[in-house]
């Protein structure tokens, strides 16, 4: 408490000297705009997500999950993967929400591919996605198939190769003496402070990358189809910006191929940099880097492979 | 017990600076307009989070928790954007932003038709309505109308001026400029980033975007004036 106190008072003596130098550095200047601009986007759905997050930890009942979910997890991995549809909201808010679910006793395969396709293909998410194209359905058909194909996939793969040591999962809150709501307040609050802190981590990031990487080195590689690909894939990871928005970045970038656009829009709401700092803080950090990578691989693959169908 | 005080004053902090920005309406260089319920609501909660942790705090309700199992406490993080906002109130996207990307005019509606000009004289435009008149219809519903848009200026390649605006769909991240190149009556000793209002009439003249290839329309400038940048800086 009293470091709080502390550091407020000295950036409070600071300011002055912080308003000067960021005045006369326009590099600066950005970088505190787009980072407060993902922290300020994202804080909502953070919140909402938390609070559905802690009221499934604290008021349904595991019993209901069990009922909910086909038995076999080999079959829960498309049904969540498909429920994934309903949750109309960013990333951010899937993040907490899927930890809750894995709390509750789904198996952790269903949450997880249930954690991959909600942003992606939740109806604003595809509705934005034919506006920012003109009214083209194709990608919008494309941007669902190959999301909910690359979803389902990881959830098998997790059947397969993942372990359960791997998850770091908060302990349960349900065990309050305050009754319900003084678990639910203690789930909120520990949900909000450490998925908003984590969150912070990867706006911070993103704004990083955002106004220092050089726009030449995309250019440099739109004319090639294989790296076109891989940029576009990268830069999604890169620029950390939510699944309703993302369509309209894709549909700006003119010189890159549809295939390239593609894969930018599946790997978007599945993996960025922010999506990955605040995985870290939701299952830990043996999970997010073995996790994260392989949904970029399998991502990328899907996109390729779905382009290669339709363009 | 501390840690929970502490972690119920930064949410408490947090929850108020979103309403702040949102009361002082500074929130529109971050985010677009209608995420302004969605701020509200969030920081609402926030601060009531924040308040009946507070007030159980002083109640010295016991909670059993978990809280310090971490040895890593991120809610500290959460201090960083706090601080941006309250310290720096980073200003609005600019030129730095609009010359690292490519104008963003997106891809051409199906049937590529424009509505006719609403009555006026001079007509207010977007810049971005301008520039998708231009490049898509080739200027047909701009004709030989007067017109005035708005924005603020980027040195161009070849040395002229660009008026360009930034497009947000949901935060200043996705944000991406639209280009109008300026011809005609414009005075010299401008700078960049300085917003102007210009009135004039549609150009023949186009370029090319370095960055993407996309069209750049040009405008007739008749006149030129000096503005202070808007309360709403960006265009969606």
């Amino acid at each position: 408490m009293e470091v709080l106190a502390a550091i407020l008072l000295a950036a409070l003596a600071l300011r002055v000297v912080i308003g000067e130098v960021m005045g006369g550095t326009p590099v600066l200047q950005s970088w505190t705009t787009v980072f407060v601009s993902i922290a300020v986007q994202a804080v909502p759905f953070v919140v909402l997500g938390t609070l559905l997050s802690a009221a499934i930890t604290v008021f349904v009942p595991p019993s209901f999950f069990a009922k909910a979910l086909p038995r076999h997890p080999v079959l829960a991995v498309p049904v969540a993967g498909a429920a994934g549809a309903v949750l109309p909201g960013c990333e951010c808010a899937s993040v907490p929400v899927a930890g809750a679910l894995v709390r509750r006793g789904v198996t952790p395969a269903a949450a997880l591919a249930f954690l991959l396709s909600a942003p992606a293909i939740n109806p604003v998410v595809l509705v934005s996605t034919g506006v920012a194209f003109g009214g083209d359905l194709k990608m919008v058909g494309a941007r669902l198939a190959a999301s909910l194909v690359t979803a389902v996939l990881m959830g098998w793969l997790w059947l397969r190769l993942g372990k359960e040591d791997w998850l770091r999962l908060p302990r349960g809150h349900e065990h309050h003496e305050g009754g319900k709501f003084a678990g639910f307040l203690a789930a909120a609050r520990h949900d909000m402070t450490q998925a908003g802190g984590f969150l912070a981590i990867g706006a911070l990031t993103a704004a990083t990358l955002n106004v220092t990487v050089p726009p030449e080195w995309l250019r440099a590689v739109a004319d090639n189809p294989v790296l076109s690909v891989l940029a576009l894939a990268g830069l999604a990871v890169i620029l950390s910006i939510c699944s309703e928005a993302d369509a309209f970045v894709a549909a700006s970038l003119t010189e890159f191929s549809w295939t390239a656009k593609l894969a930018f829009l599946v790997v978007g709401p599945m993996i960025d940099i922010k999506l990955f700092a605040m995985q870290i803080g939701s299952f830990g950090r043996q999970f997010a880097f073995r996790f994260a990578p392989a949904t970029f691989v399998v991502a990328v693959l899907v996109s390729v492979a779905v382009g290669a169908l339709l363009w | 017990m501390v840690r929970k005080a502490t972690h119920s004053v930064i949410l408490l902090l947090v929850g108020g600076a979103l309403l702040k920005i949102s009361i002082d309406g500074t929130y529109v260089r971050y985010v677009k307009e209608g995420m302004l319920p969605l701020l509200y609501v969030a920081g609402g909660v926030l601060v009531t989070v924040a308040v009946l942790s507070l007030v159980a705090v002083y109640r010295g309700k016991r909670e059993e928790s978990h809280e310090h199992e971490h040895s890593f406490d991120a809610a500290w993080l959460l201090l960083l954007p706090l601080l941006a906002v309250l310290l720096v109130a980073p200003p609005a996207l600019g030129g730095f932003s609009a010359a690292r990307s490519g104008s963003a005019l997106g891809t051409a509606p199906e049937k590529a038709e424009f509505p006719p000009l609403p009555a006026g004289d001079p007509v207010r435009l977007s810049v971005l309505d301008y520039a998708s008149r231009s490049v898509f219809d080739s200027g047909k519903t701009l004709g030989d109308r007067r017109l005035k848009l708005s924005g603020f200026l980027m040195t161009a390649p070849d040395g002229g001026l660009y008026l360009a605006r930034m497009r947000i769909t949901c935060c200043a991240a996705d944000g991406r400029p639209v280009k109008v190149g300026l011809t005609g009556q414009v005075p010299g000793g401008l700078k960049a980033d300085q917003w102007v209002e210009v009135t004039g009439k549609y150009s023949t003249r186009s370029g090319k975007d370095q960055i993407n290839d996309e069209t750049i329309p040009y405008f007739q400038v008749e006149t030129l004036t000096q503005i202070a940048a808007p309360k709403k800086p960006y265009e969606s």
